[in-house]
């Protein structure tokens, strides 16, 4: 007996939908609080600090998100800790996000001009003062169009989550691809709802740049 | 902890690595040349006069940005099966990969384009350049130029993105890891020496397309100083 497409599919789609946009958010503010210290570890005064962060970012730009997922699954496991998927999930798209995003926001940081630290030196603000104060502050306006635009590529990221048995959008659409067998149908699908959720995050960002009128050709992953 | 490393029987397969690092390395090169061809064309397609050509172009980019690699990559491999043209995993695999980076490329490709200033493409039609001779020795050259460090980061995350291509088992890299894992039941080791293969690969890749960089632009000049 086949079954064709269904509402219940359609739901159950839907809910990988939820978690896709749930790891997401944990993949974001994970990253995004790890990758704050490396950008901020990049850019200190004390050599040793700036070569860890540095070699941190090379370790895990130049290894595949795939490797990490398998290495956070596998790789806890044997220390004895039967890690739930979304944890493995979670935890290697932090590490993932953390590289690029620090490296991101490091940019930004510098791209203040040279005259404004200048000035809050002259000013006898101290380190923290003239970071949180001056810099930071301007930093933020310069990191928002590329922060949006990265915010792309954890949501699609997040589909390797699928390798590691992690039911989100990706996973659920072979879950119901393997029981009615209607690849184009399924995976358009889910390309579809991939759409609806990436394509404001890239909207905003552009129409942020514009604002700002940065332009810089942006580098992406998958 | 009671877990003993062992990394000998994972290095004793150093053969099927090889060959699996190698499959990613053809896979790689397949999808950077063809994505490179796709790019350019796109990004010169984006800008053309012609509406219906321009707005395909910017469909096929925002349709692909805007989608996961496993996805496309699921769709190439299992919606031909499904209509009847049963392709190799290793075809689909760069298929999906070509289909994939040619649209990170035409948006490279175009930032690059857009920076030649008109007054260039001008002087060299005052010359009489033949529409072609404009494109190849006015615009794209110093535009790819002007891209190349941002070009060859693609190409790095592109070659990193081929592990993708294991999901619908491709015999890369990462298949291989998957095989050997599940042979010998060190899943750990496996991916820390995969992920150090993949690691010595970003490496050589940055280091050629360094090398690359020297003898294609023999013009020395700061970036971003007018060209």
């Amino acid at each position: 007996m086949s079954v064709s497409f269904n509402a219940n599919h359609l739901q159950f789609l839907l809910q990988g939908a939820g978690w896709t946009l749930m790891l997401s958010l944990i993949a974001f503010v994970g990253g995004g609080l790890v990758g704050f210290v490396v950008a901020l570890c990049r850019i200190s005064p004390l050599k040793p600090l700036r070569w860890v962060s540095m070699g941190y970012v090379q370790l895990v730009q130049g290894t595949p998100l795939l490797i990490l997922m398998f290495l956070a699954y596998f790789g806890l496991s044997i220390l004895g800790l039967t890690l739930p998927a979304i944890v493995a999930a979670g935890l290697s798209m932090t590490i993932y996000v953390s590289a690029y995003i620090g490296e991101i926001w490091r940019g930004c940081i510098q791209a203040v001009p040279r005259t404004q630290w200048e000035a809050a030196e002259c000013l006898a603000l101290s380190r923290v003062q003239r970071m949180a104060l001056v810099v930071l502050p301007q930093a933020l306006r310069i990191a928002t169009p590329p922060t949006v635009g990265f915010m792309v590529q954890i949501v699609k990221n997040t589909s390797l989550a699928s390798v590691v048995g992690f039911i989100e959008l990706a996973r659920a659409g072979q879950v119901v691809n393997n029981s009615i067998f209607e690849p184009f149908l399924v995976y358009m699908l889910v390309a579809g709802l991939y759409f609806l959720l990436c394509f404001p995050l890239s909207w905003w960002s552009r129409k942020l740049e514009r604002r700002l009128m940065v332009v810089a050709p942006r580098l992406e992953t998958a | 902890m009671t877990y003993k490393f062992d990394f000998a029987s994972v290095l004793a397969q150093w053969p099927l690595f090889l060959h699996g690092a190698w499959l990613t390395i053809k896979l790689s090169l397949a999808a950077t040349l063809l994505g490179l061809l796709i790019g350019t064309l796109c990004a010169i397609g984006r800008g053309s006069r012609n509406a219906f050509v321009a707005r395909a172009c910017a469909t096929y980019v925002e349709a692909i940005r805007n989608t996961p690699l496993l996805v496309q990559i699921f769709l190439v491999y299992f919606g031909l099966a499904s209509v009847g043209l049963k392709v190799p995993a290793f075809v689909a695999a760069v298929l999906a990969m070509v289909i994939n980076v040619g649209a990170y490329t035409t948006e490279i490709m175009r930032a690059g384009i857009e920076s030649i200033h008109r007054s260039q493409i001008e002087a060299a039609e005052c010359l009489a350049l033949s529409r072609a001779q404009v494109y190849w020795h006015v615009i794209l050259r110093p535009a790819m130029e002007r891209v190349y460090p941002a070009l060859t980061s693609q190409f790095v995350l592109l070659m990193l993105a081929t592990s993708i291509t294991s999901q619908i088992s491709a015999e890369e890299l990462t298949a291989i890891a998957n095989r050997v894992q599940s042979d010998t039941f060190r899943s750990f080791e496996t991916y820390a020496v995969v992920a150090v293969f993949y690691l010595l690969l970003s490496l050589m890749m940055r280091g050629l397309f360094w090398a690359a960089g020297q003898a294609l632009f023999t013009r020395r000049r700061k970036l971003g100083t007018p060209l």
